[in-house]
């Protein structure tokens, strides 16, 4: 955190009149541990720091990062930021955030001391113990592709020339496991995992119940017949999507005609059974920060409620340009990557029916145990969406035989529309968006 | 960057408590871009990150550690770190000789883009919209981007490795959104290569930018892509996204060795049809994925994997290859000096065959003609992989026809290698960003066109 106020100190010192400047400083200490066979494949441990500055002046923006805290890149940095300003075209919206009024939200679990403190050989022990845990879940789990650990404690701080400095720091550590499933000359590969503020709190059973269950559960898996069904995606799915349909309503999207959503605020978008919420004060999040990348208050905000859109993700650039506030959704990717507003904290906003009793309640259906093709299969811009799939047959309410190498297509649009059940059970793990269980009507599959 | 001998102090320093192997990565990256977006220059950026990678190997164990400190105080700090986890050997202290330095500086003609204008640069975008937007009226808007980077690392171990390494990387697209009666559609185009600025000396921006534009501009018409299996004809400037994941991640040897591949234990076999000669080359041109030494200091090589169809060899690093007692074959790579390396892709190509391409679309009765494919993905365990089609027709009684939207399309590597049955006398290569275990490379993916028998198309109308 040192390092952050003197660099800090030192960029504020290094702001003139007549000219807004911005700087994101982040500092991280992570450690990473795998382990094959029950042995370190490998250990590693790391800091890094570094600074992504902006600079406007005269409506012109120009960016520039340094990977290091020192003074002389911090100045060489600035300078090219300076330089890069001159070449772009003048915008009268451009500019850095301005305070709000809002404060930034109390949260008391960010950083954990007890997590830090924690010697090295418990950490690797941990990730012997998951190994050793998805090995004696089955007799079919032959082998691990890795069992992991990793933590993070990472430090920012967010300076801009309108008065804005604040600072956040947080922690998290999760473990995961590849577990390979074999019979015969089959094999099948799940993956599991478990993510927590505190070390404690790593939940490794369900890691590896849930890396052999999936990898154990493909085997003997088919393809199936070409066919209209409904699809229910477990959690991590669903979180997917969630990231996906969360992410055609940013502001920025929007206004440059890239978003399939644009210009339908208060109109039905989809089920009335869906309600999307942006609150990455949410501290089940392991994302939650008190402040966005701008130096603004993260806020709660409901983006779509009952099936009507609300609205969109606005950081102060896209805020300014549509004459509304910022929804404290700056977002940007590292210190080298540039503003853009987005979900930072969404999930759908879960039903009232368990997980179960929705399975039970399903005739026919397929439970979607993993998507793959994501980022060549989903268009944003025509909402397109197809992507490759493997799951479970659900007949009469209950689980029966796996199937593999089939794809799932619909566009969002009418996924939306075919929302049929969100379940109860939304589940917090690592990234922007949290999943529960979902069902989605009239799905084409295409298989055989 | 670091002095030989400080390089050799801090190589004996990650030795002090034993150990197999040392390794020092120093690696110093400078990245300009510049973007244009509807129809503003939107903001330029550059920057520059450098920083060291230490690695101790003990075993099958390696401890790693990287810093941004580069005094020879902080390299020994994070070579402790790295040998952390060798404590328990009793090996004595190693002595390391660096053997003379290599060094292999990018071309003499090469043009660096820091000597270029940031004037010219944005020029460049200028011109990509105005020819993206005169493509037709139903573009409505024009995203373009240009980046260069310049790459120089030094990299020496205890073996005696001392190499030092200049990359310098270009790169100009064109994203466009048409829209019609239908939606919004977007296309898509990128020419990227292993050069200085005098890559624009040999692209036609106009064309890039009515390429990209067209794309979008005919998928207004498109009808969704049928559902099921169907024969599939591949273009060849499609991009050879299919062998990448369709068979050449299960070949990497650190897969291999996991027993996490599909073709592990199948060298010699007949794994693919006998019109597959697949190789991986990472002295392919200046295409993506080229590079003189690899980021463990050895040189890029030109490998067949698989050649008539018969699996020939893996892809191999130094681990991988001082495991199983071969050289490496020029394989091992890593994002920044942030990471471990591993095994990973260059320029992977399937060579071209005998059949003309027009007569191989004529031969189809029905089925799918894909001009442009997206990204892909692949379990190795399984083999079975994903990839998008951004750009395909139908194909009816042996002529194309009518434009479809996007999809996906599903397979099984191995299951699809078996069912080429045709193999066309063009070639083209595309630029890709591989993607594995959070690490992201350049790549390059090229084949000719080709004939499948049978993949699974995921569109939605029932075909």
């Amino acid at each position: 955190m040192d390092d952050l106020v003197k660099a800090a100190k030192f960029i504020t010192s290094a702001m003139v009149e007549g000219e807004a400047m911005e700087a994101f400083i982040l500092s991280e200490r992570e450690v990473a541990i795998r382990i094959y066979e029950l042995e370190i494949e490998s250990l590693t441990t790391a800091e890094s720091s570094g600074v992504g500055i902006r600079v406007v002046r005269d409506g012109r923006t120009g960016i520039s990062y340094a990977g290091t805290l020192d003074r002389d890149s911090i100045a060489k940095a600035i300078e090219e930021a300076r330089d890069n300003s001159r070449f772009g075209t003048p915008d009268e919206f451009a500019g850095v955030a301005e305070p709000d009024g809002v404060e930034p939200p109390m949260m008391s679990s960010q950083w954990s001391h007890e997590l830090l403190t924690t010697p090295m050989e418990k950490k690797i022990e941990l990730a012997r113990d998951l190994e050793r845990l998805t090995r004696r879940f089955d007799k079919r789990i032959r082998s691990l592709n890795s069992s992991n650990y990793g933590e993070s404690a990472f430090a920012s701080a967010i300076i801009n020339s309108n008065g804005i400095e604040r600072y956040s720091e947080a922690t998290y550590c999760w473990a995961y496991a590849h577990a390979l499933a074999g019979e015969g000359d089959e094999s099948q590969s799940g993956f599991g995992m478990s993510a927590a503020k505190n070390f404690a709190e790593i939940d490794i059973e369900f890691a590896a119940n849930e890396a052999a269950s999936k990898a154990t559960r493909m085997l003997g898996a088919r393809k199936p017949n070409s066919m209209r069904t409904m699809v229910i995606f477990e959690p991590e799915v669903s979180r997917s999507f969630t990231s996906i349909v969360a992410g055609t309503l940013s502001a920025e999207r929007v206004q440059k005609g890239r978003s399939l959503f644009a210009n339908r605020i208060g109109e039905g978008v989809a089920s009335t059974k869906l309600t999307l919420v942006d609150d990455p004060t949410d501290e089940r999040f392991f994302s939650a920060v008190p402040i966005d990348d701008e130096g603004l208050a993260s806020r709660r905000n409901v983006m779509i409620e009952n099936g009507e859109l609300k609205g969109y993700f606005y950081d102060s650039y896209t805020g300014r340009k549509a004459g509304v506030r910022s929804t404290g959704s700056g977002n940007r990717g590292g210190i080298a990557g540039s503003s853009a507003p987005g979900p930072r904290g969404c999930y759908f906003e879960p039903g009232t029916t368990s997980r179960e009793a929705l399975i039970e309640s399903v005739d026919s259906a397929i439970l979607i145990q993993s998507i793959s093709g994501v980022h060549s299969g989903v268009n944003p811009i025509s909402g397109d969406f197809s992507v490759g799939a493997e799951g479970v047959v659900i007949s009469k309410g209950e689980l029966g035989e796996p199937i593999k190498e089939f794809t799932i297509s619909s566009t969002i649009q009418k996924m939306l529309g075919d929302i049929h059940e969100v379940a109860s059970d939304l589940t917090f793990r690592l990234g922007s968006a949290a999943g529960m269980t979902l069902a989605i009507q009239d799905v084409s599959v295409s298989g055989n | 960057m670091v002095d030989a001998d400080v390089v050799e102090r801090v190589l004996r320093a990650a030795l002090v408590s034993g150990g197999d192997f040392a390794e020092v990565f120093v690696e110093e990256k400078a990245t300009f871009s510049a973007a244009l977006d509807d129809g503003s220059v939107e903001e330029l950026s550059s920057g520059v990150a450098r920083g060291a990678g230490i690695r101790v190997r003990f075993g099958d164990t390696t401890g790693f550690a990287h810093t941004a400190d580069l005094s020879e105080r902080g390299l020994v700090r994070a070579a402790e770190a790295a040998s952390a986890v060798a404590r328990r050997s009793s090996s004595p202290l190693a002595t390391v000789a660096l053997t003379s330095r290599l060094v292999s500086p990018v071309d003499v003609d090469s043009i660096l883009g820091s000597s270029i204008s940031k004037d010219r640069k944005v020029e460049l975008l200028l011109r990509l919209d105005a020819a993206a937007r005169s493509t037709g009226a139903s573009i409505r808007q024009v995203g373009a981007s240009y980046g260069d980077s310049f790459r120089r690392f030094l990299v020496a171990n205890s073996n005696g490795t001392f190499v030092e390494e200049e990359q310098i990387r270009t790169r100009v697209s064109v994203s466009t959104v048409a829209v019609g009666d239908t939606g919004m559609q977007g296309g898509y185009e990128t020419v990227a290569r292993t050069m200085g600025f005098e890559l624009l000396d040999e692209v036609d921006l106009e064309e890039l930018a009515r390429t990209a534009a067209n794309r979008a501009i005919t998928k207004l018409s498109a009808r969704p892509a049928p559902s099921g299996k169907l024969p599939v004809v591949l273009n060849g400037r499609g991009g050879g996204v299919l062998f990448h994941e369709a068979c050449g991640h299960g070949l990497e040897a650190d897969h291999i060795a996991k027993n996490s591949s599909v073709y592990t234990g199948k060298v010699g076999d007949q794994v693919a049809s006998p019109l597959v000669t697949l190789l991986d080359d990472g002295t392919f041109g200046r295409e993506w994925g080229t590079y003189r030494y690899d980021d463990e200091g050895n040189p890029a090589k030109s490998n067949v994997l698989i050649k008539d169809g018969v699996l020939v060899d893996y892809m191999w690093d130094q681990s991988q290859s001082d495991r199983a007692a071969r050289g490496s074959s020029g394989n091992g790579r890593r994002q920044s000096y942030a990471h471990l390396p591993m095994v990973r892709m260059t320029n992977t190509y399937l060579t071209a065959g005998e059949s003309n391409p027009e007569e191989i679309i004529a031969d189809t009765q029905y089925g799918i003609y894909i001009a442009q494919l997206g990204g892909g993905q692949v379990n190795t365990a399984t083999g079975d992989f994903v990839f998008g089609m951004t750009e395909a027709y139908l194909i009816e009684n042996g002529e194309i026809t009518a434009p479809l939207r996007e999809a996906n399309l599903i397979g099984n590597g191995p299951e699809v290698l078996r069912n080429i049955d045709a193999v066309a006398d063009d070639f083209s290569i595309v630029p890709g960003t591989c993607g594995k275990d959070g690490q992201s490379v350049p790549v390059g993916c090229g084949q000719p066109t080709l004939r499948i028998t049978e993949v699974t198309i995921g569109g939605t109308a029932n075909g």
